[in-house]
């Protein structure tokens, strides 16, 4: 089998590269049938990449010690969920991986828009599969998860050994979030490539007007979906898993993931002033770029080593072929924009501070600081030897300084936006929109610091999402209440109705809302609280309104592991209310050890629990119990943005209607008489 | 006052304000990356630095001590003791011979006083930048968090 996965990728690396040439040459020939081979090679990329992805998973089950990858990240007792994870536990196999999902996407758009938009789509295929090409390039000739183990024989003939073991499975894979998170953040990682290759074939096309944005719209989102969803399953594997009480660390491959997801933010509100207004068109255009090179860039400092940080040893000689294609791709961006800038000359100019333009000029302004900042603190090492020569590393300090402000002000923006007008907003209809929503924040605020809150940025915080929240309720109320005076349904009906008639902007509310949702939880953290302690059986430790008590601890080994559980029983106001059992389980397949977290989670707070190891001393086992108000919010708030995205995907029903309840606020009131048309039309196609 | 120039100064306003934050927050946490060889050419305030220092663990040198423990850290034919005064209890793959990554500042006696040690075991699997957009941790003992 791995000889036929090893076959079936390297027949993908040529068709991909068929794709490439034979879409250029269509391109300049502007020849139907080579068009079409050229769309049938890129499609059957997808089809062997599968073959060979099948083959490794095939070795994986069948305990094939011979290749090398199996070896390294598998063992017989490993459980069968986790052979599927471990086929993207190893470089080797994650570039694959990489691969594979982008050559799902590739697919689905070739198929999508098969015999459409001929002028455009024939670039679309050659860039698409230019992308492609690299990581082919990558799975076949520098990182393949096929070679075999083996040695040079008499006659200098390859003999094939096979080990009677793998290594294992690192523990903290052993998890069953790594088995989706993954996934998530790899699909959100390579979905970014769709909306990069419509808007480079765009200007390589002179694509006319502003259908590429329309095209790209929901592959962007779905990226962006998937991004978000791979950063908070990321952050939630971080806190349940490596036992230090909290989620974000600001470390180097958690920056890489967020970067794009900034920028790729930034791109989804900016869009809209393109689509609106005929504005904003170079900006967007680097914003997507920025947002791909960013995704590459995110692999490479996974990959590289290139920034030392917890993941100091992962060194790998991988790192040139990104920086290579890093330069490619700014070369080939550059080149396409200095050649056929005129294309994307602006139709409108700001009119006013206060406008919807001017907040997503602001948004993204914001957004793009901060991946500036994450950048450089990334970074940090890197770019002080080459100014300084010495090594110097930024810790979260930094990030946590420049951040916070700004995802505050991005909080107030959430509830502002979308409630101006476009070109610019009275006076009038300000005070009507936020007058009660500002003051509630403030009475919001008054009531938290007279509570006895007296962190600054929770405050804030607190004020801020009362005021979005508010602001977002606003309107779904007037739109439902015009919606029921009209079908004289019942309030909930007429709230889904009116969802289902403008998805597109009622979705926006809801992941607006998800994010307020996050944003409570992440300002929670202000009030952490932790103690550590040497504990045997029968003390006790008190923190918050919580009474911990070691009732006793077990010892069992288990198929892939031993484990050795602490039993805690926990009590509240005087009274038991339930158990909790944190663990640290050894593997003795690769002699390494992991901790299951125990937590007790709440909307209020998380009573969160560790069996942190062995005191040195006294060879007491060490307990390090945080208390962690608010974390399940983030959470939550996650799968509500995920919610709004689906209902943000979903194609609006009867659109024309929408414009008429919308006329009663302000934002939309601008939109419709300055721009009737547009906006209609849009509602069409969306 | 033009429009372009209100746009002009709040986009000012607002990036002065964050750099000068950032500024702040790299002043407070910036550490030096040396190697234990480059320690003895530093000088003045050079030595007061926040720093981050590579090696290996010398063999049989780990020594628990009350309120710390001690070890030795070699590389490039030089050696290094360092105290580790963390709460938190070292890493399980912190064993003589491996690759440990230790934080913190130089006391006056040469000594190095580490708050944080990372550690990886040197031999046992590669260095699994383990998949997906976040290669493996190795267990922390932080003291900090």
């Amino acid at each position: 089998m791995d000889l036929f996965g090893s076959f079936a990728l390297l027949l993908a690396f040529v068709c991909a590269l068929y794709a490439v040439a034979g879409g250029i040459a269509a391109i300049l020939t502007r020849k139907a049938l080579l068009i079409k081979s050229a769309r049938h090679a890129g499609m059957a990329v997808c089809v062997l990449i599968f073959v060979a992805v099948g083959s490794l998973v095939y070795e994986f089950f069948t305990d094939n010690f011979s290749v090398a990858y199996v070896v390294a990240h598998s063992n017989r007792d490993l459980p069968a969920f986790y052979k599927i994870s471990a086929l993207w536990a190893g470089q080797e196999g994650s570039l694959l991986f990489w691969s594979t999902l982008l050559s799902v996407y590739v697919f689905s758009v070739l198929l999508t828009y098969r015999g459409k938009h001929p002028e455009l789509m024939p670039y679309v295929g050659v860039i698409l599969a230019g992308v492609q090409l690299f990581f082919l390039t990558l799975n076949n000739f520098v990182a393949n998860p096929f070679r075999v183990l083996g040695t040079a024989g008499p006659g200098g003939i390859l003999q094939v050994f096979t080990r009677a073991d793998g290594n294992g499975l690192t523990p903290l894979l052993q998890y069953p979030e790594m088995v989706i998170h993954p996934p998530n953040l790899y699909a959100g990682y390579t979905g970014f490539t769709i909306p990069f290759a419509f808007a480079l074939g765009a200007l390589l096309a002179r694509y006319p007007g502003e259908k590429w944005i329309h095209l790209t719209r929901k592959w962007t989102m779905v990226a962006w979906c998937f991004q978000t969803l791979g950063i908070l399953m990321g952050a939630h594997w971080a806190y349940a898993v490596l036992g230090w009480g909290g989620y974000w660390s600001w470390d180097p491959v958690e920056n890489a993931s967020l970067m794009p997801w900034l920028t790729g933010t930034a791109f989804l509100h900016s869009v809209m002033m393109q689509e609106k207004r005929g504005m904003m068109k170079v900006w967007n255009v680097w914003l997507v770029f920025c947002t791909f090179l960013l995704c590459i860039l995110g692999t490479l400092l996974t990959r590289s080593g290139l920034v030392s940080s917890v993941h100091a040893f992962a060194q790998s000689s991988i790192g040139s072929w990104f920086v290579g294609f890093l330069a490619l791709v700014v070369v080939v961006c550059l080149a396409a924009f200095l050649k056929n800038h005129d294309y994307l000359r602006s139709e409108n100019r700001l009119d006013s501070m206060i406008s919807r333009e001017s907040s997503f000029l602001f948004n993204n302004l914001i957004l793009l600081v901060a991946c500036i900042a994450v950048l450089s603190g990334t970074l940090f090492p890197v770019l002080s030897e080459w100014v300084e020569g010495s090594k110097i590393s930024v810790g979260p300090p930094f990030f946590n300084k420049v951040n916070v402000p700004v995802g505050l002000l991005l909080l107030f923006l959430t509830g502002v936006g979308p409630l101006l007008a476009w070109r610019r907003t009275s006076l009038d209809s300000l005070k009507r929109n936020f007058a009660w929503p500002a003051l509630a924040g403030l009475a919001a605020g008054a009531l938290g610091y007279g509570l006895g809150f007296r962190d600054f940025f929770s405050l804030v915080c607190l004020m801020l999402s009362v005021f979005v929240t508010l602001t977002i309720a606003e309107e779904f109320y007037r739109g439902a209440r015009v919606m029921r005076a009209r079908t004289n349904s019942n309030w909930p009906s007429a709230m889904i109705q009116l969802s289902l008639r403008n998805t597109r902007r009622y979705g926006g509310y809801v992941v607006h809302l998800g994010i307020v949702m996050v944003f409570i939880g992440l300002a929670g953290a202000a009030f952490n609280q932790d103690k550590q302690a040497e504990m045997s059986i029968g003390s006790t430790m008190d923190i918050g309104r919580y009474h911990l008590v070691l009732q006793t601890m077990d010892s069992q080994p288990e198929r892939n592991y031993t484990s050795e559980r602490m039993m805690f029983e926990v009590m509240r106001g005087g009274r038991p209310l339930l158990m909790l059992y944190p663990e640290r389980r050894f593997f003795p397949s690769n002699e390494q050890s992991g901790t299951m977290v125990a937590i007790y989670s709440t909307l209020r707070e998380d009573l969160y629990v560790v069996y942190a190891g062995r005191s040195p001393e006294t060879n007491l086992p060490v307990v390090h119990v945080f208390l962690n108000p608010l974390v399940k919010w983030i959470w939550l708030g996650g799968l509500v943005v995920v919610l709004g995205t689906f209902l943000a995907l979903t194609p609006s029903r009867q659109p024309a209607l929408v414009l008429q309840p919308a006329t009663q606020s302000a934002a939309t009131k601008g939109a419709a008489q300055t721009v009737p048309a547009a906006v209609s039309t849009y509602e069409r196609e969306s | 006052m033009g429009k372009q120039l209100k746009f002009g100064v709040g986009i000012g306003v607002i990036l002065v304000s964050l750099g000068w934050l950032a500024w702040l927050g790299a002043r407070e946490s910036k550490t030096y990356y040396h190697t234990i060889a480059e320690l003895g050419t530093l000088h003045g305030p050079d030595l007061r630095q926040r720093m981050r220092i590579g090696g290996t663990v010398r063999a049989g040198s780990i020594q628990k001590v009350a309120g710390r423990v001690d070890f030795v850290l070699g590389g490039e034919g030089k050696w290094l003791a360092v105290s580790y005064v963390g709460t938190d209890p070292l890493p399980d793959t912190f064993v003589d011979n491996s690759q440990a990554l230790v934080e913190g500042r130089l006391a006056p006696d040469g000594r190095f006083v580490a708050e944080k040690v990372q550690a990886k075991c040197a031999s046992k699997y590669e260095a699994a930048p383990s998949g997906p957009g976040r290669p493996v941790a190795p267990a922390r003992a932080d003291s900090s968090t």
